[in-house]
């Protein structure tokens, strides 16, 4: 039994890290009242400069570091478009979908083909070493451990305990008064807008650079967007968030599982499966109305003038 | 509360000189002087659109002025931010509250304070200075849970703990019970008396009477005047602030004795929304001839009864709800007009016009009948005759029936608004808060209209949170607090204070109390 199920356990926090940064990052970035639709794209240009950063250097962590910069420079953009000049943030955000999505393939194109060799244990650092606990670390790979501390633990800290957090649900909530009363609603809804991007940068590079370990067009797979669909599902909770998105890494998992098991179903229809059932559960989750009425952040994709 | 002769002498709390603001439509602000001495409640007294507003936010640094100088205690000032404001000493308590819904009040509070301090601090602080003015309230609460009046102490915590040198309470009576605003008034005094001063922004000449020791009153974005409003008549006051005298409203006040053309008969409705009201038992009768004002303090279920009434909610039983006799409750919108229910919304941009269309394309909104649609097509030369039939009758001024409804002010927009159903002759009309935000002319202009068509024999029932509106116009007048609905008390019994107390959710001989949860007396 124990040993059936750890590799499965391993390979669901394996295809669900990418939605836990992903979908984190939005997060935060709509608990301030921003709607960034461009994560999909974010991640792509995050997936491409990783990889062809991490191939140069052939350090991991410079790709990612690299990854975390585009995203957050596409978000910037972002913000600039739809925090600044007060554009429709939908079509902002499908714009910087289609534009990250551009980007990438035209940055990606002489990477394709190509493969990131890595030794799992090199980046894990001296920690693999440890005695009993050192093949977990060598087994799990670092950012996916990192996406527990210091994401999930650090987003879930910032909003519930932090009195920065407590501003940034303020900014979403209502930023007519957050501004009544003093608070920069523009600074921080940039700040929270570049923390997202940064996040879909870092999702994208470990798509590229972890999972898969080499770069193709449609390596995203539409994930932005789950993402996306998981914050809002999850009611804007990140406990919520999370657990959708191992959900959807482990829905991805037993697709491939029954693949090779040969079960006689088209294999694009196994493929669509963890997309179809992380959708139908989030939506039993969130049926209760007043539920998402109470967790919405109520300035949501709205504009915000401070001039009034 | 009279001050100690030599603060007066000494330096302003606040002087303002020459402030003048333009916004491309109109001079909001136009070379405005006002003075504030330490400890003196100073009223700000104007119509809507006097320019009242904007001087407020440019003294709390929302919007920055075109030319003037603002002096703080004597300084010259300039004030770039709310942020700045506070760290000066200025607060402000808004009338559309600035606060945060689906947080408590200890977070609410925390947020507005300047020092960062545990949560458990913030509320042994609230509550300390909670109990030093009278304002009870539970820092652990959720601000969505509580009442109107509720949040308004709220509001006032958080900027007493501030510690300010200058508070401005916009329209701060406008959500409150008369009790609640006496009991609002002995707070303002004493924080007077402390040495705080007060700007109290205000249309309401009687209040202003009973509270402040001096008023600066404004017209069209000008000064008008300057007075003791304690030693002015309300009729001056009004003068200066209107720059005409008042009209009275005619009416022949003979109830010519109609039969039933509105009935509610134990409507209960539990509350689709969290921010909610749920409606229970509400039963209610009005005759031809008959206006019937149910009083109210605003989120007590009055939005919920308009929208069952109007039939924006469709109830399961048709019986519930009888126009002239014929079950209605399951019918909607537009077959309750067919049968002749008209309804005004209180938001009169989005429920009552739709902003960015002309006004004949909104008066054909609720008026679709064969006149103006054949086979259909819309007969645009009679849609357009009907809107500017609407706008001559009812005097709407700053647009035709080509201008879009978003661009004429609130006051016009309603007259239209009350025009287009009033001239469809409907047999009963239900009004939400008709005069709210209307200037004293228009004001007396919609009224007027809702007295002539009850003398055409039509059942009106006004819903309003303004009670001299109501003792002007209605025949009997019931009271909403917390989804309930009291017994009527006809013209001639009508009484301030008792309708005060029902307002708080204590009816006189009601056996079940009202849910604790959202009614509470101020």
């Amino acid at each position: 039994m124990g040993f059936d199920l750890l590799p499965i356990l391993l390979s669901t926090l394996i295809a669900g890290t990418p939605l836990v940064y992903a979908g984190l990052g939005e997060l935060i970035t709509e608990r301030a009242g921003v709607l960034n639709m461009g994560v999909e794209g974010t991640m792509v240009t995050g997936a491409v400069v990783a990889f062809a950063v991490a191939l140069t250097t052939g350090n991991l962590w410079l790709g990612v570091l690299a990854a975390m910069a585009a995203g957050a420079l596409l978000s910037l953009l972002f913000a600039v478009l739809a925090i600044s000049f007060r554009a429709n943030q939908l079509a902002v955000g499908l714009a910087m979908t289609i534009f990250g999505t551009g980007l990438g393939s035209y940055l990606g194109k002489p990477y394709v083909g190509m493969a990131l060799v890595q030794d799992a244990t090199q980046a894990g650092g001296g920690l693999a070493q440890l005695p009993v606990v050192g093949p977990l670390f060598s087994a799990i790979h670092p950012l996916i451990w990192l996406s527990w501390d210091y994401c999930s633990a650090a987003v879930w800290y910032f909003l519930a305990r932090s009195r920065a957090g407590l501003a940034l649900r303020a900014v979403g909530e209502a930023p007519t008064s957050a501004h009544a009363i003093g608070y920069p609603v523009v600074r921080i809804r940039y700040w929270a807008t570049l923390f997202g991007g940064a996040m879909s940068g870092i999702a994208g590079a470990y798509m590229s650079t972890v999972y898969a370990s080499l770069w193709t067009e449609g390596l995203i797979a539409g994930r932005g967007w789950i993402a996306v669909a998981l914050v809002v599902f999850a009611t804007w909770r990140p406990e919520r968030c999370i657990a959708g998105a191992y959900l959807f890494g482990g829905a991805t998992m037993a697709q491939l599982f029954a693949q090779s098991a040969g079960i006689g179903l088209p294999s694009e229809l196994m493929s669509a499966l963890p997309y179809l059932a992380t959708i139908v559960v989030l939506v039993l989750i969130s049926r209760d109305s007043s539920l998402m009425r109470l967790s919405v952040p109520a300035s949501l994709g709205k504009p915000f003038n401070p001039q009034g | 509360m009279p001050l100690p002769e030599a603060d007066l002498g000494r330096q302003f709390r606040l002087e303002l000189r020459g402030i003048s603001k333009s916004y491309p439509a109109v001079r909001a602000n136009d070379r405005i002087d006002l003075t504030v001495a330490p400890g003196e409640i100073h009223a700000v007294v104007g119509e809507n659109g006097a320019g009242k507003s904007t001087l407020m936010k440019i003294i709390y640094g929302m919007v920055r002025p075109d030319a003037g100088d603002v002096l703080w205690n004597g300084r010259e000032t300039q004030i770039s931010s709310p942020a700045e404001a506070q760290r000066l000493g200025i607060g402000m308590v808004f009338q559309h509250f600035a606060l945060f819904d689906t947080l408590t009040v200890a977070e609410n509070i925390a947020l507005a304070l300047p020092e960062k301090l545990p949560l458990k601090t913030v509320a042994t602080r609230i509550v300390e200075v909670a109990s030093r003015y009278g304002l009870p309230v539970d820092p652990g609460r959720h601000i969505y849970t509580m009442s109107v009046g509720e949040r308004q102490r709220v509001e006032i915590i958080r900027s007493l703990l501030q510690k300010p040198g200058l508070l401005i309470m916009d329209e701060p009576t406008s959500v409150l019970t008369p009790q609640a605003v006496d009991t609002l008034f002995v707070t303002l005094r004493e924080l007077a008396a402390d040495g705080c001063s007060i700007l109290y922004i205000s249309h309401k000449l009687d209040e202003i009477r009973a509270l402040c020791e001096r008023a600066t009153i404004l017209r069209g974005g000008k000064v008008t005047g300057v007075c003791d409003p304690r030693r002015e008549s309300s009729n001056a006051m009004a003068r200066m602030m209107i720059g005409a005298e008042i009209q009275a409203i005619s009416s022949a006040r003979t109830v010519t004795a109609g039969s039933e053309r509105i009935a509610i008969r134990n409507l209960s409705l539990p509350a689709s929304d969290p921010f909610g009201t749920t409606l229970s038992e509400i039963s209610l009768s009005i005759r031809g001839g008959e206006v019937l004002g149910i009083a109210g303090v605003s989120g007590n279920g009055q939005q919920e009864l308009l929208a069952a009434l109007s039939g924006e909610t469709v109830l399961a039983d048709p019986k519930v709800i009888t126009i002239d006799g014929k079950p209605a409750a399951h019918l909607d919108p537009r077959q309750r007009r067919a049968i002749g229910l008209s309804s005004v919304p209180e938001d009169r941009l989005g429920r009552g016009a739709i902003p960015s269309l002309p006004l004949s394309d909104n008066a054909l909104l609720t008026n679709g009948g064969a006149d103006s649609v054949r086979g259909g097509f819309i007969r645009l030369d009679k849609v357009k005759a009907f809107a500017e039939r609407c706008i001559a009758e009812f005097g709407v001024r700053g647009g035709n029936a080509d201008t879009p409804a978003g661009s004429l002010s609130g006051g016009n927009l309603q007259k239209f608004i009350v025009g287009r159903e009033i001239l469809q002759a409907p047999g009963v009309l239900v009004v939400a808060q008709p005069t709210w935000g209307v200037d004293v002319g228009a004001a007396i202009a919609i009224r007027q209209a809702i007295l002539d068509l009850r003398a055409k024999g039509a059942a009106v029932l006004v819903i309003s949170e303004e009670l001299d509106e109501l003792f002007e116009i209605a025949d009997r007048i019931a009271v909403i607090a917390g989804g309930r609905l009291s017994a009527s008390v006809p013209r001639g019994q009508f009484d301030r204070d008792a309708i005060g107390l029902s307002m708080s959710g204590q009816f006189a001989g009601s056996s079940t109390p009202p849910e604790a949860s959202r009614v509470h007396s101020v």
